[in-house]
């Protein structure tokens, strides 16, 4: 026993070393637990504060380009009104109301809701973007987020008033996109090297894919994010022998490099969905 | 200023350096990532215990992850060079006794050329130590060498700038004085 006193004291230092080695890889290769734990709400509150303190002088010099951004999105908007879809005969009218459930039967499916990025990163490994907006505010995780370019990411991790955004551009994200000329289904993911484009896979030879086509969410994304909302285009299509599948590379069509203002997406009808496919696996097994 | 402040002060300046301006460099190429706020660790004073050098670069690493949302991995290669950085020092000291003469490691207490060799040897343990642990979970070999090269060069070049910019004066003392 007293030997043992003995070597721990000689190589307390070793010891000391290897046991901090152990706790930081231990944490780091369970990222994804690590989400749950409960001092990460915390550090989170933290690290949000200071970069949004640090984003209210950084916003001052994008706010040409950022009206510019919200500008065009004010207008394809303003062009999505349904008042400009003006009916000739007077005998049908459109109401249009904002409780969940309208006279016509359509259930309201998505509910948006704006957030300022006030933290963002491009060239890790795993990029992620912190939002002024957490769960006082209605953000909870799972959550889909665009921008007025198109798909930013999904909502990983949230503290009161700040929620984390795993981007397009985290080597865990895998988004179900389809073409959107010929509706062909795949899966973006990115493959951690280049932050300026992502990958595209799993979309069928006998698809007709040319340079430039958008890349959209597909239905099956419908979990998260509505149908048709562009994701990017494409840039390169790889064609590999061996496999029947194209390797497209797309464009992101956000820009991460100076992306302000997002919109959270919450699928109100999501918990029905899950509810019932959760059941449907009970029963399968 | 006591040392307790002065490398406070440090510890909070190379985290805001880093997040806030390195990190939000433009990517020149995949393989360049401007790394600089592990130059905090070489500069902690010779006179700190290795357990509480250790524990200092943990917890600065960690600060730094939960900036980067990737915790442990700073942390762990912090911790590893914290560990090896006596030995470095030992074995480039020039003479016996100079860490008692002078409080931290810098060209002056050391001399140019020993101090570059501190500087580049623990670089590129940091370096490979931590693109090895995003290698570990994804990429080919060549992504990692390649990435250890671009980003060591990188980073000695910051530090070069670093020390000429900010000079520390290291004051020899003596048992006398």
């Amino acid at each position: 026993m007293r030997n043992i006193f003995l070597f721990i004291r000689r190589y307390f230092n070793f010891v000391f070393f290897v046991v901090l080695q152990i706790a930081a890889l231990y944490i780091l290769f369970h990222y994804n637990k690590f989400h749950e734990a409960v001092f990460s709400g915390f550090a989170n509150e933290i690290t949000g504060n200071v970069g949004g303190k640090y984003n209210n002088i950084a916003y001052y010099f994008h706010l040409k380009s950022t009206n510019d951004a919200l500008a065009k999105e004010n207008e394809e908007l303003r062009n999505k009104l349904l008042s400009n879809f003006e009916k000739p005969d007077s005998t049908q009218k459109i109401v249009q109301d904002t409780l969940p459930y309208d006279t016509l039967g359509h259930y309201r499916k998505y509910e948006y809701r704006s957030a300022k990025v006030v933290n963002n990163t491009v060239s890790l490994p795993n990029n992620t973007l912190t939002i002024h907006r957490g769960e006082n505010q209605g953000v909870h995780k799972n959550m889909g987020v665009i921008s007025p370019g198109g798909v930013v990411g999904v909502v990983i991790n949230t503290s009161s008033n700040y929620a984390v955004v795993m981007t397009l551009l985290h080597r865990q994200s895998k988004i179900s996109a389809s073409l959107k000329k010929t509706g062909e289904t795949g899966q973006v993911s990115w493959e951690g090297t280049s932050p300026l484009y992502i990958t595209l896979k799993n979309v069928p030879k006998s698809a007709q894919v040319a340079k430039g086509d958008s890349v959209v969410t597909s239905p099956y994304a419908s979990y998260r994010f509505p149908q048709g909302i562009l994701i990017g285009t494409v840039m390169e299509i790889v064609d590999d022998k061996t496999s029947s599948f194209y390797t497209i590379r797309l464009k992101p069509a956000t820009n991460f490099f100076n992306v302000e203002f997002v919109t959270v997406v919450e699928n109100l009808q999501k918990d029905e969905q899950a509810k019932l496919e959760e059941e449907t696996n009970k029963i399968n097994q | 200023m006591s040392d307790l402040v002065r490398n406070t002060i440090r510890f909070v300046l190379f985290i805001l350096v880093q997040v806030f301006v390195l990190f939000q460099i433009h990517p020149l190429h995949r393989f360049i990532v401007p790394y600089l706020y592990f130059l905090y660790v070489l500069w902690l004073p010779f006179s700190m215990y290795r357990m509480s050098l250790m524990l200092v670069s943990f917890l600065f690493g960690l600060t730094l992850d939960y900036f980067t949302q990737t915790p442990g991995l700073h942390a762990a290669a912090c911790t590893l060079i914290a560990y090896l950085r006596s030995f470095v020092v030992n074995i480039l000291i020039p003479q016996e006794g100079a860490e008692q003469n002078y409080k931290s490691p810098s060209p002056v207490s050391m001399g140019w050329a020993p101090y570059s060799i501190y500087v580049l040897v623990l670089t590129l343990v940091h370096n490979s130590y931590l693109v090895l642990l995003e290698w570990l979970q994804f990429g080919s070999f060549l992504f990692f060498l390649g990435k250890v090269v671009a980003t060591s060069g990188i980073s000695l070049m910051l530090i070069l700038i670093t020390e000429l910019l900010f000079f520390r004066k290291e004051k020899f003392r003596t048992n006398t004085a």
